[in-house]
Protein backbone atom coordinates (compact mmCIF):
# COMPACT_ATOMS: atom_id res chain seq x y z
CA UNK A 1 0.00 0.00 0.00
CA UNK A 2 1.34 3.16 -1.21
CA UNK A 3 -0.18 6.47 -2.00
CA UNK A 4 1.85 8.34 -4.52
CA UNK A 5 0.20 11.95 -5.33
CA UNK A 6 0.60 13.59 -8.26
CA UNK A 7 -2.49 15.50 -8.63
CA UNK A 8 -2.36 18.54 -10.95
CA UNK A 9 -1.00 22.09 -10.82
CA UNK A 10 2.25 23.32 -8.85
CA UNK A 11 1.92 20.53 -6.43
CA UNK A 12 4.77 17.90 -5.77
CA UNK A 13 4.31 14.65 -5.33
CA UNK A 14 4.53 13.31 -1.77
CA UNK A 15 4.72 9.84 -0.90
CA UNK A 16 1.87 8.12 2.17
CA UNK A 17 3.26 4.87 3.79
CA UNK A 18 1.71 3.18 6.12
CA UNK A 19 4.07 2.92 8.77
CA UNK A 20 1.75 0.85 11.36
CA UNK A 21 -1.89 -0.08 11.97
CA UNK A 22 -2.15 3.38 13.34
CA UNK A 23 -0.17 5.95 11.42
CA UNK A 24 0.94 6.88 8.05
CA UNK A 25 4.52 8.93 7.22
CA UNK A 26 4.17 11.37 4.56
CA UNK A 27 7.46 11.68 2.94
CA UNK A 28 8.30 15.03 0.54
CA UNK A 29 11.28 14.06 -0.57
CA UNK A 30 14.91 13.06 0.57
CA UNK A 31 17.26 16.10 0.86
CA UNK A 32 17.38 18.57 3.45
CA UNK A 33 16.00 21.73 2.01
CA UNK A 34 13.93 24.80 2.94
CA UNK A 35 11.52 24.03 0.28
CA UNK A 36 10.77 20.37 2.37
CA UNK A 37 11.10 21.74 5.99
CA UNK A 38 7.84 24.64 4.58
CA UNK A 39 6.29 21.29 3.02
CA UNK A 40 6.49 19.33 6.42
CA UNK A 41 5.50 22.76 8.11
CA UNK A 42 2.73 23.29 5.87
CA UNK A 43 0.75 20.02 6.44
CA UNK A 44 1.57 20.54 10.15
CA UNK A 45 -0.67 22.89 10.48
CA UNK A 46 -2.73 22.20 8.01
CA UNK A 47 -3.01 18.60 9.89
CA UNK A 48 -3.21 20.21 13.38
CA UNK A 49 -5.53 23.04 12.78
CA UNK A 50 -8.40 20.57 12.29
CA UNK A 51 -8.40 19.66 15.59
CA UNK A 52 -9.49 16.42 14.96
CA UNK A 53 -9.55 13.92 17.61
CA UNK A 54 -9.22 10.99 15.64
CA UNK A 55 -5.74 12.40 14.60
CA UNK A 56 -3.69 11.43 17.92
CA UNK A 57 -0.27 12.78 17.13
CA UNK A 58 1.65 14.46 14.56
CA UNK A 59 5.58 13.95 14.68
CA UNK A 60 7.13 16.30 11.88
CA UNK A 61 10.74 15.10 10.79
CA UNK A 62 13.27 16.81 8.21
CA UNK A 63 11.52 15.48 5.07
CA UNK A 64 8.64 13.79 6.29
CA UNK A 65 5.12 14.01 8.81
CA UNK A 66 4.56 10.88 10.74
CA UNK A 67 0.75 10.69 11.27
CA UNK A 68 -0.37 8.96 14.30
CA UNK A 69 -4.52 8.18 14.70
CA UNK A 70 -6.97 5.86 16.59
CA UNK A 71 -6.74 3.15 14.32
CA UNK A 72 -10.52 2.32 15.95
CA UNK A 73 -11.72 5.87 14.48
CA UNK A 74 -9.87 5.50 11.22
CA UNK A 75 -8.48 3.46 8.42
CA UNK A 76 -5.56 4.09 6.07
CA UNK A 77 -8.07 5.23 3.39
CA UNK A 78 -9.98 7.89 5.34
CA UNK A 79 -6.37 9.35 6.86
CA UNK A 80 -4.71 8.89 3.26
CA UNK A 81 -7.79 11.17 2.39
CA UNK A 82 -7.48 13.70 4.90
CA UNK A 83 -4.38 14.21 4.23
CA UNK A 84 -4.36 14.42 0.88
CA UNK A 85 -7.45 17.33 1.20
CA UNK A 86 -5.08 19.06 3.97
CA UNK A 87 -2.36 19.33 1.87
CA UNK A 88 -4.54 20.38 -0.81
CA UNK A 89 -5.05 23.71 1.66
CA UNK A 90 -1.50 23.39 1.84
CA UNK A 91 -0.42 27.71 1.20
CA UNK A 92 -2.72 29.90 2.96
CA UNK A 93 -2.89 27.07 6.19
CA UNK A 94 0.64 28.31 7.86
CA UNK A 95 -0.99 30.30 10.48
CA UNK A 96 2.23 32.83 10.20
CA UNK A 97 2.98 32.86 13.87
CA UNK A 98 6.68 31.56 13.95
CA UNK A 99 9.27 33.79 15.88
CA UNK A 100 12.35 34.56 16.15
CA UNK A 101 13.92 33.22 19.45
CA UNK A 102 16.81 35.19 20.98
CA UNK A 103 19.10 31.99 23.37
CA UNK A 104 21.79 33.91 25.30
CA UNK A 105 24.57 31.49 26.47
CA UNK A 106 27.39 31.52 28.13
CA UNK A 107 30.04 29.68 26.30
CA UNK A 108 33.18 27.59 27.80
CA UNK A 109 34.37 27.07 31.43
CA UNK A 110 32.50 24.27 33.05
CA UNK A 111 29.15 25.00 31.04
CA UNK A 112 30.91 24.52 27.88
CA UNK A 113 33.27 21.57 28.50
CA UNK A 114 34.07 20.56 24.74
CA UNK A 115 34.32 24.03 23.46
CA UNK A 116 38.19 23.80 23.70
CA UNK A 117 38.00 20.58 21.24
CA UNK A 118 36.03 22.16 19.29
CA UNK A 119 37.81 24.97 18.12
CA UNK A 120 40.78 22.34 18.40
CA UNK A 121 39.25 20.29 15.52
CA UNK A 122 38.16 23.47 13.66
CA UNK A 123 41.28 24.67 13.56
CA UNK A 124 39.93 27.78 15.11
CA UNK A 125 40.19 30.22 18.02
CA UNK A 126 38.05 29.39 20.91
CA UNK A 127 36.82 32.98 19.97
CA UNK A 128 36.13 32.07 16.54
CA UNK A 129 34.10 29.41 17.28
CA UNK A 130 32.00 31.51 19.60
CA UNK A 131 31.80 34.32 17.24
CA UNK A 132 30.62 32.09 14.32
CA UNK A 133 28.10 29.51 16.57
CA UNK A 134 26.50 33.16 17.61
CA UNK A 135 26.52 34.63 14.20
CA UNK A 136 24.62 32.39 12.48
CA UNK A 137 20.48 32.18 12.10
CA UNK A 138 19.17 28.57 13.08
CA UNK A 139 15.80 26.72 12.05
CA UNK A 140 14.22 24.90 14.46
CA UNK A 141 13.34 21.92 11.89
CA UNK A 142 11.26 20.17 14.26
CA UNK A 143 11.04 18.97 18.03
CA UNK A 144 12.00 15.12 18.95
CA UNK A 145 14.24 12.79 20.94
CA UNK A 146 12.78 13.96 24.03
CA UNK A 147 10.61 16.72 26.15
CA UNK A 148 11.37 19.60 24.25
CA UNK A 149 14.61 19.38 22.43
CA UNK A 150 14.75 21.00 19.32
CA UNK A 151 16.82 20.17 16.07
CA UNK A 152 18.33 23.26 14.64
CA UNK A 153 19.64 23.25 11.08
CA UNK A 154 21.87 26.06 9.93
CA UNK A 155 25.30 25.61 11.33
CA UNK A 156 28.30 26.49 9.78
CA UNK A 157 30.09 23.78 8.62
CA UNK A 158 33.41 24.25 9.78
CA UNK A 159 32.22 24.31 13.62
CA UNK A 160 30.97 20.33 12.69
CA UNK A 161 32.42 17.95 14.73
CA UNK A 162 31.25 13.87 15.76
CA UNK A 163 29.68 13.37 18.78
CA UNK A 164 31.63 11.79 21.55
CA UNK A 165 32.45 7.92 21.13
CA UNK A 166 31.41 7.73 25.00
CA UNK A 167 28.04 9.71 25.83
CA UNK A 168 28.19 11.63 29.04
CA UNK A 169 25.90 9.72 31.76
CA UNK A 170 24.10 13.24 32.59
CA UNK A 171 24.13 16.61 31.06
CA UNK A 172 22.85 19.37 32.53
CA UNK A 173 19.80 21.00 31.51
CA UNK A 174 20.47 24.36 28.99
CA UNK A 175 23.47 22.88 27.45
CA UNK A 176 24.22 23.52 24.14
CA UNK A 177 25.81 20.93 21.73
CA UNK A 178 27.27 19.88 18.15
CA UNK A 179 26.66 16.62 16.95
CA UNK A 180 27.77 16.31 13.29
CA UNK A 181 26.29 19.32 11.29
CA UNK A 182 23.49 19.53 14.08
CA UNK A 183 23.49 22.27 16.97
CA UNK A 184 21.14 21.88 19.80
CA UNK A 185 19.88 22.75 23.45
CA UNK A 186 19.14 20.13 26.20
CA UNK A 187 15.95 21.00 27.58
CA UNK A 188 16.27 18.27 30.44
CA UNK A 189 19.10 16.43 32.16
CA UNK A 190 19.64 13.63 30.54
CA UNK A 191 22.25 11.04 29.01
CA UNK A 192 23.94 12.74 26.26
CA UNK A 193 27.08 12.69 23.36
CA UNK A 194 26.63 15.76 22.15
CA UNK A 195 30.03 17.96 22.34
CA UNK A 196 29.06 20.44 25.10
CA UNK A 197 30.35 24.38 24.19
CA UNK A 198 28.00 26.55 26.50
CA UNK A 199 25.07 26.78 28.28
CA UNK A 200 21.47 29.14 28.36
CA UNK A 201 20.16 30.29 31.33
CA UNK A 202 16.55 29.83 29.60
CA UNK A 203 14.27 27.31 30.53
CA UNK A 204 13.98 25.44 27.01
CA UNK A 205 11.36 23.47 28.54
CA UNK A 206 9.18 23.30 31.73
CA UNK A 207 5.93 21.45 31.20
CA UNK A 208 3.75 23.78 34.19
CA UNK A 209 3.96 26.50 31.42
CA UNK A 210 1.12 26.54 29.03
CA UNK A 211 3.15 26.93 26.31
CA UNK A 212 5.87 24.04 27.68
CA UNK A 213 8.45 24.79 25.29
CA UNK A 214 10.10 27.99 24.16
CA UNK A 215 10.30 27.03 20.41
CA UNK A 216 8.15 25.43 17.91
CA UNK A 217 8.64 23.63 14.56
CA UNK A 218 8.88 26.41 12.11
CA UNK A 219 10.74 29.16 14.68
CA UNK A 220 14.21 30.22 13.98
CA UNK A 221 16.91 30.57 17.07
CA UNK A 222 19.75 33.02 17.21
CA UNK A 223 22.72 32.50 19.78
CA UNK A 224 23.89 35.97 21.91
CA UNK A 225 27.07 35.20 23.86
CA UNK A 226 26.74 36.56 27.97
CA UNK A 227 29.39 36.45 30.66
CA UNK A 228 29.07 34.28 33.40
CA UNK A 229 27.56 37.08 35.81
CA UNK A 230 25.07 37.48 32.78
CA UNK A 231 24.30 34.07 32.72
CA UNK A 232 24.13 33.87 36.79
CA UNK A 233 21.49 36.66 36.86
CA UNK A 234 19.38 35.41 33.67
CA UNK A 235 19.38 31.97 36.19
CA UNK A 236 17.85 33.61 39.01
CA UNK A 237 15.63 35.65 36.66
CA UNK A 238 13.94 32.72 34.94
CA UNK A 239 13.60 30.51 37.97
CA UNK B 1 -9.01 9.47 51.18
CA UNK B 2 -5.84 8.35 50.47
CA UNK B 3 -3.05 5.79 50.05
CA UNK B 4 0.46 5.64 51.68
CA UNK B 5 3.47 4.06 50.08
CA UNK B 6 5.07 1.75 52.30
CA UNK B 7 7.55 0.47 49.83
CA UNK B 8 7.63 1.53 46.31
CA UNK B 9 8.48 -1.54 44.54
CA UNK B 10 11.07 -2.02 41.49
CA UNK B 11 9.06 0.50 39.22
CA UNK B 12 5.90 1.94 40.05
CA UNK B 13 4.12 5.06 38.27
CA UNK B 14 0.50 6.51 37.90
CA UNK B 15 -0.63 6.26 34.88
CA UNK B 16 -4.08 6.95 32.71
CA UNK B 17 -4.49 6.77 29.03
CA UNK B 18 -1.45 8.59 27.96
CA UNK B 19 -0.74 12.22 26.31
CA UNK B 20 -1.43 12.30 23.16
CA UNK B 21 -1.10 16.00 21.05
CA UNK B 22 2.12 16.77 22.01
CA UNK B 23 4.45 14.51 20.08
CA UNK B 24 5.78 17.64 18.03
CA UNK B 25 6.85 19.26 21.36
CA UNK B 26 9.40 15.69 21.48
CA UNK B 27 6.47 14.24 24.30
CA UNK B 28 5.95 10.78 24.68
CA UNK B 29 2.70 9.40 25.06
CA UNK B 30 3.43 7.02 28.22
CA UNK B 31 0.10 5.75 29.22
CA UNK B 32 -0.15 2.01 30.47
CA UNK B 33 2.25 -0.35 28.86
CA UNK B 34 -0.49 -3.10 29.15
CA UNK B 35 -3.94 -0.65 28.08
CA UNK B 36 -6.06 -3.68 28.46
CA UNK B 37 -5.13 -4.83 32.07
CA UNK B 38 -5.49 -0.94 32.89
CA UNK B 39 -8.73 -0.94 30.94
CA UNK B 40 -10.37 -4.19 33.26
CA UNK B 41 -8.62 -3.02 36.43
CA UNK B 42 -10.54 0.18 36.27
CA UNK B 43 -13.89 -1.41 35.17
CA UNK B 44 -14.15 -4.28 38.05
CA UNK B 45 -13.98 -0.46 40.37
CA UNK B 46 -16.61 1.42 37.94
CA UNK B 47 -13.91 4.07 37.04
CA UNK B 48 -13.64 5.37 33.34
CA UNK B 49 -11.45 2.83 32.25
CA UNK B 50 -8.31 4.90 32.03
CA UNK B 51 -8.73 6.88 35.08
CA UNK B 52 -5.80 7.21 36.65
CA UNK B 53 -3.90 4.03 38.51
CA UNK B 54 -1.03 2.66 39.59
CA UNK B 55 1.28 0.39 37.25
CA UNK B 56 4.09 -1.87 39.08
CA UNK B 57 6.82 -3.34 37.36
CA UNK B 58 8.19 -7.04 38.28
CA UNK B 59 8.55 -6.43 41.74
CA UNK B 60 5.23 -4.47 42.98
CA UNK B 61 4.79 -2.27 45.84
CA UNK B 62 3.78 -2.27 49.20
CA UNK B 63 0.99 0.10 49.94
CA UNK B 64 -0.59 1.11 53.02
CA UNK B 65 -4.97 2.88 52.49
CA UNK B 66 -5.81 5.44 54.96
CA UNK B 67 -9.13 5.16 54.51
CA UNK B 68 -11.74 2.73 52.74
CA UNK B 69 -11.55 2.11 49.24
CA UNK B 70 -12.14 -0.67 46.46
CA UNK B 71 -9.83 -1.91 44.55
CA UNK B 72 -8.61 -4.14 41.72
CA UNK B 73 -5.68 -5.61 40.03
CA UNK B 74 -5.12 -7.10 36.92
CA UNK B 75 -2.34 -7.73 34.61
CA UNK B 76 0.58 -10.32 36.06
CA UNK B 77 0.34 -11.76 39.46
CA UNK B 78 2.48 -10.63 41.86
CA UNK B 79 1.45 -12.74 44.97
CA UNK B 80 -0.79 -10.08 46.59
CA UNK B 81 -1.45 -10.00 50.06
CA UNK B 82 -4.15 -7.51 51.86
CA UNK B 83 -4.27 -7.52 55.79
CA UNK B 84 -2.24 -11.27 55.43
CA UNK B 85 -4.62 -12.76 53.46
CA UNK B 86 -4.08 -14.12 50.09
CA UNK B 87 -5.90 -11.99 47.10
CA UNK B 88 -6.24 -12.46 43.56
CA UNK B 89 -6.34 -10.44 40.57
CA UNK B 90 -9.49 -9.89 38.60
CA UNK B 91 -12.04 -9.58 41.34
CA UNK B 92 -12.96 -5.88 43.11
CA UNK B 93 -11.52 -5.95 46.81
CA UNK B 94 -12.52 -3.87 49.71
CA UNK B 95 -10.02 -2.10 51.70
CA UNK B 96 -10.42 -0.66 55.39
CA UNK B 97 -8.17 1.64 56.85
CA UNK B 98 -5.14 0.74 58.31
CA UNK B 99 -5.26 -2.18 55.72
CA UNK B 100 -1.75 -3.24 54.35
CA UNK B 101 -1.19 -4.40 50.62
CA UNK B 102 1.81 -6.03 49.62
CA UNK B 103 2.53 -7.02 46.12
CA UNK B 104 5.65 -9.31 45.33
CA UNK B 105 7.30 -10.43 42.52
CA UNK B 106 5.45 -10.94 39.48
CA UNK B 107 5.41 -14.61 38.07
CA UNK B 108 3.57 -14.61 34.71
CA UNK B 109 4.30 -11.47 33.03
CA UNK B 110 5.66 -7.92 34.05
CA UNK B 111 3.60 -5.57 34.95
CA UNK B 112 0.81 -5.63 37.13
CA UNK B 113 -2.46 -2.57 37.42
CA UNK B 114 -3.76 -1.25 40.42
CA UNK B 115 -6.79 0.46 39.96
CA UNK B 116 -8.60 2.25 42.34
CA UNK B 117 -11.89 3.68 43.03
CA UNK B 118 -12.18 7.18 42.05
CA UNK B 119 -9.40 7.07 40.56
CA UNK B 120 -5.69 8.66 41.62
CA UNK B 121 -5.20 11.87 42.06
CA UNK B 122 -2.72 14.04 40.73
CA UNK B 123 -2.23 16.90 38.83
CA UNK B 124 -3.29 16.58 34.77
CA UNK B 125 -0.12 17.65 32.93
CA UNK B 126 -0.90 19.08 28.94
CA UNK B 127 -4.03 16.76 29.95
CA UNK B 128 -2.83 13.76 31.32
CA UNK B 129 -1.84 11.90 34.57
CA UNK B 130 0.67 9.80 33.11
CA UNK B 131 4.22 9.66 34.48
CA UNK B 132 6.60 10.37 32.08
CA UNK B 133 10.03 9.49 33.13
CA UNK B 134 12.08 11.11 30.94
CA UNK B 135 10.75 13.96 30.71
CA UNK B 136 10.50 14.33 34.92
CA UNK B 137 6.71 15.19 34.66
CA UNK B 138 3.09 14.04 35.24
CA UNK B 139 2.37 11.09 37.67
CA UNK B 140 4.04 12.29 40.97
CA UNK B 141 6.34 15.06 40.44
CA UNK B 142 7.45 12.95 37.33
CA UNK B 143 9.11 10.34 38.64
CA UNK B 144 8.59 6.48 40.22
CA UNK B 145 6.97 5.85 43.48
CA UNK B 146 8.86 6.27 46.64
CA UNK B 147 8.48 5.02 49.76
CA UNK B 148 6.30 7.81 52.16
CA UNK B 149 4.37 9.14 49.11
CA UNK B 150 0.93 9.83 50.27
CA UNK B 151 -1.55 9.14 46.82
CA UNK B 152 -4.77 11.14 47.20
CA UNK B 153 -7.77 9.24 45.62
CA UNK B 154 -10.20 11.23 43.41
CA UNK B 155 -13.87 11.28 44.67
CA UNK B 156 -15.04 11.68 40.85
CA UNK B 157 -18.31 9.79 40.48
CA UNK B 158 -17.56 6.12 39.68
CA UNK B 159 -20.14 3.68 37.77
CA UNK B 160 -21.44 0.09 39.17
CA UNK B 161 -18.18 -2.16 39.38
CA UNK B 162 -18.01 -5.31 36.83
CA UNK B 163 -17.22 -8.39 37.65
CA UNK B 164 -15.04 -10.34 35.14
CA UNK B 165 -15.34 -13.76 33.76
CA UNK B 166 -12.08 -15.20 34.14
CA UNK B 167 -11.74 -18.05 32.00
CA UNK B 168 -12.61 -15.63 28.94
CA UNK B 169 -9.42 -13.99 30.04
CA UNK B 170 -7.38 -16.59 28.96
CA UNK B 171 -6.97 -15.37 25.19
CA UNK B 172 -5.34 -12.08 26.32
CA UNK B 173 -1.75 -12.91 26.43
CA UNK B 174 -1.81 -15.30 23.62
CA UNK B 175 1.58 -17.91 23.54
CA UNK B 176 1.97 -17.37 19.89
CA UNK B 177 4.50 -15.05 17.96
CA UNK B 178 4.05 -10.92 18.07
CA UNK B 179 2.41 -10.12 15.42
CA UNK B 180 3.88 -7.23 13.32
CA UNK B 181 3.65 -5.20 9.80
CA UNK B 182 5.84 -3.98 7.97
CA UNK B 183 7.66 -0.68 8.80
CA UNK B 184 8.02 2.78 7.18
CA UNK B 185 11.80 1.31 5.90
CA UNK B 186 11.29 -2.21 5.65
CA UNK B 187 12.74 -1.83 2.05
CA UNK B 188 15.83 -1.07 3.54
CA UNK B 189 16.39 -4.38 4.64
CA UNK B 190 16.90 -7.22 1.39
CA UNK B 191 14.27 -10.10 1.41
CA UNK B 192 16.86 -12.34 3.01
CA UNK B 193 17.43 -9.79 6.10
CA UNK B 194 13.98 -9.45 6.49
CA UNK B 195 13.16 -13.01 6.23
CA UNK B 196 15.85 -13.74 9.20
CA UNK B 197 13.92 -10.95 11.27
CA UNK B 198 10.97 -12.84 11.20
CA UNK B 199 12.16 -16.64 12.09
CA UNK B 200 14.76 -15.70 14.49
CA UNK B 201 13.73 -15.83 18.06
CA UNK B 202 15.21 -12.88 20.60
CA UNK B 203 15.80 -12.26 24.05
CA UNK B 204 14.31 -9.65 25.89
CA UNK B 205 17.87 -7.97 27.57
CA UNK B 206 17.93 -6.45 30.81
CA UNK B 207 18.80 -2.96 29.25
CA UNK B 208 14.75 -2.27 28.79
CA UNK B 209 12.39 -0.33 30.17
CA UNK B 210 9.34 1.36 28.90
CA UNK B 211 10.95 3.49 26.46
CA UNK B 212 12.10 0.29 24.60
CA UNK B 213 12.91 -3.11 24.75
CA UNK B 214 16.07 -3.95 23.57
CA UNK B 215 16.40 -7.64 21.88
CA UNK B 216 19.16 -10.05 21.67
CA UNK B 217 19.93 -12.63 18.83
CA UNK B 218 20.96 -12.86 14.93
CA UNK B 219 21.70 -9.45 13.49
CA UNK B 220 20.41 -7.79 11.23
CA UNK B 221 21.79 -5.92 8.73
CA UNK B 222 20.71 -3.31 6.36
CA UNK B 223 21.37 -2.57 2.59
CA UNK B 224 21.38 0.87 2.46
CA UNK B 225 24.66 2.73 3.28
CA UNK B 226 22.86 6.18 3.90
CA UNK B 227 21.99 7.34 7.36
CA UNK B 228 18.29 7.93 7.55
CA UNK B 229 17.03 11.75 7.76
CA UNK B 230 15.35 11.75 11.11
CA UNK B 231 11.76 10.90 11.21
CA UNK B 232 8.46 10.32 13.08
CA UNK B 233 8.48 6.74 15.36
CA UNK B 234 5.13 5.24 15.60
CA UNK B 235 4.54 3.43 18.63
CA UNK B 236 5.96 -0.02 18.57
CA UNK B 237 8.21 0.62 15.85
CA UNK B 238 10.83 -2.20 15.84
CA UNK B 239 14.33 0.06 14.77
CA UNK B 240 17.30 -1.42 13.81
CA UNK B 241 20.79 0.65 14.64
CA UNK B 242 24.22 -0.48 13.19
CA UNK B 243 25.04 -3.62 15.57
CA UNK B 244 21.74 -4.81 14.15
CA UNK B 245 20.29 -5.78 17.34
CA UNK B 246 16.47 -4.69 16.93
CA UNK B 247 14.90 -2.46 19.75
CA UNK B 248 10.94 -2.46 20.03
CA UNK B 249 10.16 1.70 20.95
CA UNK B 250 7.84 1.63 23.61
CA UNK B 251 5.13 3.32 25.21
CA UNK B 252 7.44 6.54 26.47
CA UNK B 253 9.50 6.00 23.34
CA UNK B 254 11.32 8.93 21.92
CA UNK B 255 9.17 10.94 19.30
CA UNK B 256 11.73 10.98 16.70
CA UNK B 257 15.00 8.77 15.50
CA UNK B 258 17.67 8.44 12.64
CA UNK B 259 17.05 4.65 12.06
CA UNK B 260 15.59 2.64 9.97
CA UNK B 261 12.42 0.66 11.27
CA UNK B 262 11.51 -2.68 9.88
CA UNK B 263 8.29 -3.62 11.33
CA UNK B 264 6.15 -2.25 13.84
CA UNK B 265 4.05 -4.40 16.44
CA UNK B 266 0.00 -4.01 15.34
CA UNK B 267 -2.09 -2.33 18.00
CA UNK B 268 -3.85 -5.88 19.14
CA UNK B 269 -0.35 -6.28 20.58
CA UNK B 270 1.29 -3.70 22.14
CA UNK B 271 -0.29 -5.32 25.54
CA UNK B 272 1.51 -8.54 25.01
CA UNK B 273 4.79 -6.50 24.64
CA UNK B 274 4.42 -4.28 28.11
CA UNK B 275 4.11 -8.05 29.91
CA UNK B 276 7.46 -9.13 28.34
CA UNK B 277 10.28 -9.54 30.63
CA UNK B 278 13.96 -9.56 30.77
CA UNK B 279 15.24 -12.61 29.32
CA UNK B 280 11.95 -13.65 27.78
CA UNK B 281 12.07 -15.55 24.39
CA UNK B 282 10.12 -13.67 21.49
CA UNK B 283 9.14 -13.89 17.71
CA UNK B 284 7.58 -12.27 15.24
CA UNK B 285 4.86 -13.24 12.68
CA UNK B 286 3.84 -10.63 9.60
CA UNK B 287 0.12 -9.50 9.15
CA UNK B 288 -1.34 -7.34 6.61
CA UNK B 289 -2.74 -3.96 7.63
CA UNK B 290 -6.05 -5.52 6.94
CA UNK B 291 -5.32 -8.45 9.20
CA UNK B 292 -4.15 -6.15 11.83
CA UNK B 293 -7.23 -3.52 11.73
CA UNK B 294 -9.61 -7.12 12.12
CA UNK B 295 -7.43 -8.26 15.00
CA UNK B 296 -8.36 -5.21 16.86
CA UNK B 297 -11.79 -4.77 15.99
CA UNK B 298 -11.93 -8.77 17.34
CA UNK B 299 -9.95 -7.73 20.69
CA UNK B 300 -12.48 -5.12 21.08
CA UNK B 301 -15.19 -7.26 20.57
CA UNK B 302 -13.93 -9.70 23.08
CA UNK B 303 -13.05 -7.36 25.50
CA UNK B 304 -17.00 -6.24 25.99
CA UNK B 305 -17.87 -9.78 26.13
CA UNK B 306 -15.86 -10.50 29.33
CA UNK B 307 -17.86 -9.11 31.77
CA UNK B 308 -20.50 -11.17 33.90
CA UNK B 309 -23.74 -9.81 33.29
Amino acid sequence: MLGDLRSGGLRKPMKMIPASDSSVLVVFGEAITPEMHRRVLNLFHALRSRRDRRIRNLHPGYVSLLVDFDPLALTHERIFALIEEASEAEPGANPGCTKLVDVPVHYGEEHGPDLADVAAHAQLAVEEVVRLHSSATYDVSFLGFTAGFAYLSGMPETLSMPRLATPRRSVVAGSVGIAGGQTGIYPTETPGGWRLIGRTPLRMFDSRRSAPTLVLPGDQVRFTSISRAEFERLWQECA
Amino acid sequence: MSIRVLKPGLSTTVQDGGRFGYAHLGISPCGPADRLSMRIANRMVGNDEYAPALEMTLMGATLEFESDATIALAGANCGCVLAEERVGAFTPLPTAAGMVLHCGSTTDGARTYLAVRGGIEVPLIMGSASTDVRGKFGGVEGRRLKAGDVLKISSAGARQPQRVRREALQKMHSEGPIRVTRGAQHHWFCPAEYGRFLTSPYVVSEQSDRAGLRLKGEAINTVERRQLLTDGIPLGAIQVPQDGQPIILFVDQQTTGGYPKITNVIAADIHRVGQLRPRDQVRFAEVSICQAFEALREQERWFEEIWQE
